[in-house]
């Protein structure tokens, strides 16, 4: 009885593996687009990607030796309604979070660019919150520091668009300089937007690498962090427009949330169905647990975007695999109190502030390890604090 | 057919765990029958080493009728003060690795303590000690891990003995997962392990009965602090350091350890079988990626796979026990 049962049920379940299997062994080509398809759509603007493609060419204004104050076909803006006098100023900043390296590493060299402009006597007071990537809590956040009334200047990173924009715009009608970097809000009532080109230059740089160093037919696995981010979505959505137009094969995209074991696991995985000659990511972290999922499966070298990570650009370096390092610039943490203190001054400062992007290539990787040769692994390469007096014991002792 | 019933006996209702496993590898067979050389069941065996030490240490405390939902946080609090406290420096990995010992000890001393003593419920005390560490290290690192772990460190995880014919390579991790997994059914066999099972069955008669239950309760957190720390070794040298590890390890295990047929609430599986939930979960994922289904769908099947396996299970358990007929027939 009971073995018969057993038996039964047995034969069911392995029935109903091998239907899940058939069906989506046959017309993978087919699901998968469709899947991936259907999120790209959502996340694609033609225009907006054509526009960022274009950016990346165009010769930014400014200095090339100080990239976080040049600015990319800037519209100016006149900010002498916000002139203050006397210096002191303080300035306050609400960070949506400091959860990732790439954070981690921009808040330190935002605050020794603070130090500078302190002992100048520009910024008196920098007051700092935390909303630990918690909406709500960065809306308490502005809120407090507005109902305050003692900043002269606020600087916000948002944690989410759509959700923090209300509190971006009493911030604005509070009547001081606003200033919003890296993700945006869906106003621009913000004195000036401080921001890299953005995800689709970041996801095309990484793209466009593979498709010109991998033979026609190659394989390409695609590594995501987490679905449903407009700057990684960006980023993905603008890999797929080149990979779509290319000759290579998308074997499949994944998603790791950026645990370094988790992309071995996958990474090796794939390895065991069949060959992969390239991998995309959407962002770095992990990159090095990618690799190394080759090393330890005996295979060649993948053709890779990683990103400027160091413990990539290291392992790049050491083992001179066909990489490239897609960048969003770091040292965009810089801009904002720098922003701050010249539109206190009543400078000038562009509207739209978009900093140039620039990947790594094999050209200039020595040169970037040469720089960052003191940093711990989880440091970004273009973080642009090499001349602030804190370098380099700030961001090594972290 | 006695011998049948015998068995299906001795696996306790387990047996649901073992088909599944099997019929999991049946269907990686189909898909993809280049799956069984020698080093991808080493490579699978090797990253699904972690979670079956994991299981091998939450069995002890659910089986004694607690929870330990600290598990995961403290698997990824261990890879983040091991990079921070090696920070690339080879003579470091040993004293670094006895601290991390102490601090997975101590963690599940402080959950046994404050759950026999403080009479806190298990499930509170560890989802407190979750929040716990998982602020505390984002408060000691600044909120992303930094440092960096060194090559002696990485070696359990990542690397294992070479050049062994046929097979290749067999990882460290594999061999450390077979001692604890022998640890654990030994420790079960003595009279800890028995005393462990009667705390979960019934409480009130273990205490009658004598037997120091808060005392093996306690023993069974330590034990699971400690199985979270070989397997932070683990993880941490297969992959390396990142601010994610560990995450959402605790529900993968527990998942584990109740495919594995062991009762919630304690008093009912073995540890056998909870490594070998925790073994047919990394197959799970594994046949997924095998047959490539895509990345949205996984935890739908995933979970409607697992809750068919327990549901078949705990009918088989339901229904009574087949009587030894002692009359000949």
């Amino acid at each position: 009885m009971q073995t018969t049962r057993l038996a039964l049920a047995a034969a069911a379940a392995l029935g109903l593996l091998l239907a899940t299997g058939c069906t989506t062994d046959t017309p993978t080509e087919p699901a998968d687009d469709a899947t991936t398809e259907g999120s790209s759509d959502e996340w694609f603007v033609q225009a907006e990607y054509d526009a960022q493609l274009a950016q990346r060419d165009i010769a930014p204004e400014g200095d090339p030796a100080t990239p976080w104050l040049q600015a990319i076909e800037p519209e100016w803006v006149d900010t002498g309604e916000f002139t203050r006098e006397g210096g002191d100023a303080t300035v306050c900043f609400s960070n949506a979070s400091v959860s990732n390296p790439w954070r981690v590493t921009g808040w330190i060299t935002m605050q020794e660019q603070v130090k500078v402009l302190q002992e100048a006597g520009e910024i008196g007071e920098f007051r700092t919150s935390d909303a630990g990537d918690d909406d709500d809590q960065q809306i308490s956040d502005i809120q407090a520091f507005v109902d305050s009334g003692e900043c002269d200047a606020l600087i916000i990173s948002p944690s989410t668009t759509a959700t923090l924009t209300p509190a971006v715009e009493t911030a604005c009608a509070s009547g001081i300089p606003v200033i919003v970097f890296d993700r945006g809000v869906n106003t621009d009532c913000a004195t000036t937007f401080i921001h890299p080109i953005g995800g689709y230059a970041y996801g095309a740089d990484a793209a466009e690498f593979l498709v010109e160093n991998l033979e026609p037919g190659s394989k390409v696995l695609a590594l995501r962090i987490l679905p449903g981010v407009d700057v990684l979505e960006h980023r993905w959505a603008a890999a797929q427009q080149i990979f779509g137009d290319s000759e290579l094969e998308v074997l499949g995209d994944e998603f790791t949330g950026g645990d370094a074991a988790e992309i071995k696991n996958i990474v090796t995985q794939y390895l065991q169905r069949g060959d992969v000659d390239g991998i995309w990511m959407d962002a770095g972290d992990g990159a090095v647990a990618a690799v190394e999922a080759f090393e330890d499966a005996g295979k060649p070298y993948p053709v890779m975007a990683g990103e400027d990570e160091l413990s990539f650009l290291r392992k790049w370096d050491e083992t001179g695999m066909t990489a490239i390092a897609p960048v969003y610039s770091n040292f965009q943490w810089r801009t904002p109190v720098l922003a701050a203190t010249m539109i206190l001054r009543g400078e000038q400062v562009p509207a739209e502030w978009i900093l140039p992007q620039e990947p790594i290539t094999e050209a200039d990787l020595d040169d970037y390890l040469a720089r960052n040769a003191d940093m711990p692994s989880l440091h970004y390469a273009k973080f642009g604090g090499e001349d602030l007096p804190g370098f380099p014991d700030a961001w090594r002792d972290r | 057919m006695t011998r049948v019933r015998a068995l299906g006996a001795a696996l306790q209702g387990a047996g649901t765990v073992f088909l599944l496993l099997a019929l999991t590898f049946a269907a990686i067979a189909v898909v993809n029958p280049g799956f069984f050389e020698a080093p991808s069941v080493m490579a699978f065996l090797k990253q699904a080493a972690p979670l079956v030490v994991l299981a091998a240490g939450q069995y002890f405390v659910v089986v004694s009728g607690n929870f330990d939902l600290s598990v995961g946080a403290l698997v990824g609090a261990q890879v983040v003060i091991a990079a921070r406290l090696i920070d690339g420096v080879e003579s470091r990995t040993v004293p670094v690795m006895l601290v991390m010992l102490a601090f997975g000890i101590g963690v599940g001393l402080v959950n046994g303590l404050i759950t026999t003593v403080l009479k806190v419920q298990s499930f509170i005390t560890t989802l407190g000690m979750l929040l716990v560490l998982y602020g505390a290290i984002r408060l000691w690192t600044g909120g992303a891990p930094t440092g960096d772990l060194s090559e002696a460190f990485r070696t359990p995880g990542r690397l294992g003995i070479t050049g062994v014919p046929l097979i290749g390579q067999i990882p460290w991790a594999l061999l450390i997962m077979l001692a604890v997994g022998a640890g654990a059914i030994l420790l079960m066999r003595t009279r800890f392990g028995r005393i462990l099972i009667a705390s979960g069955d019934n409480e009130l008669a273990a205490r009658l009965s004598g037997a120091r239950v808060d005392a093996v309760r306690t023993a069974a957190f330590v034990l699971s602090g400690i199985s979270a720390t070989i397997a932070g070794v683990l993880i941490g040298g297969f992959a390396g350091v990142s601010a994610q590890v560990g995450e959402g390890l605790e529900f993968t295990v527990i998942t584990a350890v109740v495919l594995g047929g062991v009762a919630l609430g304690g008093g009912r599986g073995t540890a056998l079988a909870a490594m070998a939930g925790a073994l047919a979960i990394e197959a799970l994922f594994t046949l997924f990626n095998q047959m490539a289904l895509p990345a949205t769908l996984r935890p739908a099947v995933q979970g409607a796979i697992i809750i068919a396996a327990v549901a078949y299970a705990a009918r088989r358990r339901l229904r009574p026990a087949p009587q030894p007929t002692a009359a000949p027939s």
